[in-house]
């Protein structure tokens, strides 16, 4: 059974079709690195996969369960970490991961674990609005990771983060399944086992990643 | 209920942090009482019209607390938040319901009094329990409306239009029937409550708290 697998996946909002005939396997375990440029779809196939949207065209599966059919299934599975940081401004860091933690049935050490592993600790007890970017994404990181999810979702993750701070929440994003989204082969290229190349909204490269180069990458962006 | 209780505690925590809807909701009433005062140019009111000002008053000022209900789910990714968990989503329901009913409950612990001496001319003493009663069975009606309306117009650009005209037909009802069971408890002198309208009140609230519940999770729906 793969842990993700998309056959023939369409997606519009209204008349504007985002997603055609994407097709694509991730075995358990594995990375699928997304490359595209702006506006090729892979936001929207990662919201797929979180069950946020719905397929209009083909069938999308998250270890072996149907995302438009068994949500409920795919859910406990899926981490999804997207553009927006889904986290409360007026609320802080350890607030809004232990409001999140109880919706997951996670307990509170699991939320102190997390603040800790992000480097969030010290200001945890700060309002997020107060926080600059790449704090909050170190949170949104956390929040992302707090059920132990197998599967990872994740839309460009080190956007907004420095060196140090990159460098410290990558053992958080490195185990096991991923999707990730990226714009820098040279830096996400040799993290992938598989490569999806997007652009318009349908699969022009699709390949195991050692038979892809930086420059086939970024013949996407041209 | 475990979700429910975490969602309601956040946004308890949220409205006291932020003051955004409970304020604005009490300074409403308290306005439109003041604009009645002059208005109606009488020293006092008793009986139906004093109900029926009391009524719409609090109405109104209900739908204040229902547009900013939903408002840090959608402009903050509250609802991708919740939606990516793997819960029941009539729990949102539940939650925003409740909040809904104690901001209500909350602007009527200063409207009340300031409707007593503003406008009211019977003291209503010994008609409190009553009055207490009916509040609370309106409350708990515009409080399941209001939450369904409110979740329908987040969905649209002109969420501020939408939620009243939405709710406020469906809450015809409610100002009928409340109307009528406050008004003998605010004439001169008292008479008792009439066990009808009580009974019609708690009915609405059982009917609209389980359509509600039933539809919520469409609303909900990509």
């Amino acid at each position: 059974m793969s842990a993700v697998e998309l056959r023939g996946l369409g997606r519009a909002y209204g008349e504007r079709v985002v997603l055609r005939d994407v097709s694509a396997t991730v075995e358990a375990g594995r990375t699928l690195v997304v490359f595209g440029p702006n506006g090729a779809g892979k936001s929207t196939l990662l919201r797929i996969l979180a069950t946020l949207l719905r397929p209009h065209a083909g069938t999308a599966g998250v270890f072996g369960h149907d995302v438009a059919r068994d949500g409920w299934r795919v859910r406990p599975e899926v981490g999804f970490l997207g553009h927006d940081p889904l986290l409360y401004r007026d609320l802080t860091p350890r607030e809004n991961l232990t409001y999140l933690a109880r919706l997951y049935g996670q307990g509170p050490d699991r939320v102190e674990e997390l603040l800790d592993g992000v480097g969030m600790a010290e200001r945890a007890g700060e309002p997020l609005r107060t926080l600059s970017r790449g704090m909050v994404q170190r949170v949104a990181i956390a929040r992302t990771v707090l059920h132990r999810p197998r599967l990872l979702l994740l839309d460009e993750p080190f956007a907004s983060l420095d060196p140090a701070a990159a460098a410290r929440v990558k053992p958080l994003l490195g185990e096991g399944t991923r999707v990730l989204t990226s714009h820098d082969p040279e830096r996400d290229l040799p993290a992938a086992d598989a490569v999806l190349g997007l652009r318009g909204g349908r699969a022009e490269l699709a390949a195991p990643a050692a038979d892809v180069s930086a420059a086939d990458v970024r013949g996407l962006y041209g | 209920m475990r979700v429910a209780a975490a969602v309601l505690r956040k946004d308890l925590r949220l409205e006291l942090r932020t003051r955004e809807a409970v304020p604005a909701m009490a300074l409403f009433a308290l306005t439109t009482f003041v604009i009645f005062h002059f208005g109606l140019d009488r020293r006092s009111l008793e009986g139906e019209l004093a109900a029926g000002v009391l009524w719409v008053t609090l109405l109104f000022a209900a739908m204040l607390g229902v547009n900013r209900l939903f408002v840090a789910e959608r402009e903050q990714g509250g609802f991708d938040a919740f939606l990516l968990a793997p819960v029941d989503r009539t729990a949102m329901f539940v939650a925003k319901a409740a909040a809904l009913f104690a901001y209500l409950c909350a602007v009527e612990l200063v409207a009340v009094p300031a409707f007593v001496v503003l406008l009211l001319g019977p003291a209503p003493g010994p008609a409190f329990p009553e009055l207490l009663a009916v509040l609370l069975l309106a409350n708990a009606g515009v409080a399941a409306v209001g939450t369904l309306a409110g979740a329908l117009a987040i969905q649209t650009r002109a969420r501020d239009l939408i939620a009243p005209l939405v709710a406020l037909p469906l809450l015809v009802p409610v100002v009928i029937a409340s109307t009528r069971a406050t008004a003998p408890l605010l004439a001169e002198p008292a008479g008792s409550l009439p066990a009808k309208w009580p009974a019609i009140l708690g009915l609405y609230d059982v009917v609209f708290a389980l359509l509600a519940y039933a539809v919520f999770d469409y609303l909900l729906e990509d």
